[in-house]
């Protein structure tokens, strides 16, 4: 009888043992933790970009929480988010301002060629090793991806060989501009609707014999921008933002189709 | 020289991971990145140490009374209770070291390395000292195995594998390799 009975008094002992040494130390111990903090990183999207300037979103809450910072930063949650922080501290938050990322290259298919097979593991990263990728045009989008691969909207798909971002999905957290060997992608605001779809440096001729739609650099856009916004310069044209009033006088002096209004892309 | 063999035994001959297949969720689960693998690596020491250590008395209470047969039960209480223990104190003294190890603690709480090594070392009839030794050495063999996986795995990552062997079977293809190289240390210590 008492080798059943010593054991389960043993078992009971040490588990009634571990209770009370789990509960004083849980007492002892205890952490406060301000609750508002748990809404701040629940209101936040929780996917990390870091596009706020902080290591992560609850870095970001924690900083928001201290009031070491505003709490409009967070591009992906927009005003969602800001709206939701605002309630749960009590403060007055301003807009954020919606921004939606770019791919400044229009060399698809119908434009630009390969210059060979590329059989290598599938990405953009491993394809601009050899020879700064397998199409004709250096500066290029690769279209392996890269940016698909990293969005965590899955806003970015590959179309004719060029990625393109869906602005109604984006969220402009810019994860894939970091991702883009060639630095293509611009995080851009949604309300300037007028951009230079290329980034190629050479000169006008060079990128005329790889690319249909590539800037040349021929600076008609220059002399027909009535506010002076666009500059050409490194050979590819630029819109100044700030200057900018989305009159469009630059889509229709562009010979070669390199200005796009976004919008109907 | 009784002590180096048990590390040297323990970290490459007799690896937890590779040649005793033990601890193989942790394994494959947190070997992603070199980082993650390091921060596991040194929680499962610093737990192995101390369960260990804890375990010791326990056990001796449990011959006194002959139900030694019970053991396995006792230690997983044990080590829970520990674990769980480590986990409020570190919030509360050393936050800093809680978030570096917090995410994997409740992890190895019903870990089998674990456990294992506690088993062990009863098998081994180890003193304290031995038993603390076997575990140290118990814990640098996984963050060995830990790391070196992880540095395999960055390269599968990047090659190009057919589409039927893409993520797991081809992680536990690389792992039996890995252990396959570690065979070579078996018969380095009789």
């Amino acid at each position: 009888m008492m080798t059943y009975i010593i054991p389960i008094l043993i078992f009971a002992g040490l588990g009634i043992l571990s209770a009370v040494l789990l509960t004083v130390v849980s007492k002892v111990f205890a952490v406060k933790t301000d609750e508002r903090l748990e809404q701040l990183q629940n209101a936040l999207p929780q996917i990390n970009c870091g596009s706020c300037g902080y290591s992560g979103c609850n870095a970001y809450a924690e900083a928001i929480f201290k009031g070491e910072a505003d709490a409009n930063l967070c591009k992906p949650g927009g005003n969602k988010s800001a709206g939701e922080i605002a309630s749960i501290l009590g403060i007055e938050v301003g807009k954020v301002e919606q921004q939606t990322a770019f791919v400044r290259c229009g060399g698809n298919c119908e434009v630009t060629k390969h210059k060979y097979v590329f059989d290598g593991t599938q990405s953009c990263k491993s394809s601009n090793r050899y020879y700064n990728g397998s199409k004709v045009c250096t500066s290029g989008c690769l279209g392996y991806g890269d940016c698909v691969a990293v969005c965590p909207s899955n806003a970015i798909s590959i179309k004719d060989g060029v990625a393109v971002v869906d602005p109604r999905v984006c969220t402009g957290c810019g994860i894939c501009a970091k991702a883009c060997p060639n630095a293509l992608i611009v995080i851009r605001s949604r309300r300037q609707v007028y951009e230079v779809c290329c980034r190629s440096t050479a000169i006008g001729k060079v990128t005329r014999s790889v690319c249909g739609s590539g800037c040349i650099g021929c600076k008609l856009c220059e002399k027909a921008c009535p506010e002076g916004a666009i500059t050409v310069t490194d050979n590819f044209a630029r819109i100044d933002y700030s200057k900018c009033i989305n009159c469009g006088a630059c889509e229709k002096a562009c010979r070669v189709g390199a200005i796009k209004n976004i919008l109907c892309v | 020289m009784e002590y180096i063999l048990i590390l040297v035994g323990t970290v490459l001959v007799n690896n937890i991971v590779l040649s005793q297949f033990m601890g193989i969720c942790a394994f494959l689960g947190v070997s992603k990145q070199m980082k993650s693998s390091l921060g596991m690596g040194a929680a499962v020491i610093f737990v192995m140490v101390c369960a260990t250590l804890c375990t010791y008395p326990i056990y001796i209470l449990l011959d006194k009374f002959g139900i030694t047969y019970l053991k396995t039960v006792a230690f997983i209480l044990v080590i829970a209770l520990f674990v769980q223990m480590i986990e409020m104190i570190l919030k509360k003294v050393m936050p800093p070291m809680y978030k570096a190890l917090g995410i994997y603690l409740p992890l190895i709480t019903t870990n089998c390395a674990v456990l294992g090594v506690t088993i062990t070392n009863v098998d081994e009839s180890y003193n304290l000292a031995q038993s603390v030794t076997n575990a140290l050495g118990t814990g640098i063999g996984f963050t060995l195995a830990l790391l070196l996986f992880s540095g395999v795995r960055s390269r599968i990552d990047d090659s190009k594998i057919p589409e039927t062997f893409r993520g797991v079977p081809a992680t536990l293809i690389a792992a039996s390799i890995v252990s396959l190289s570690f065979m070579g240390f078996s018969g380095l210590i009789g």
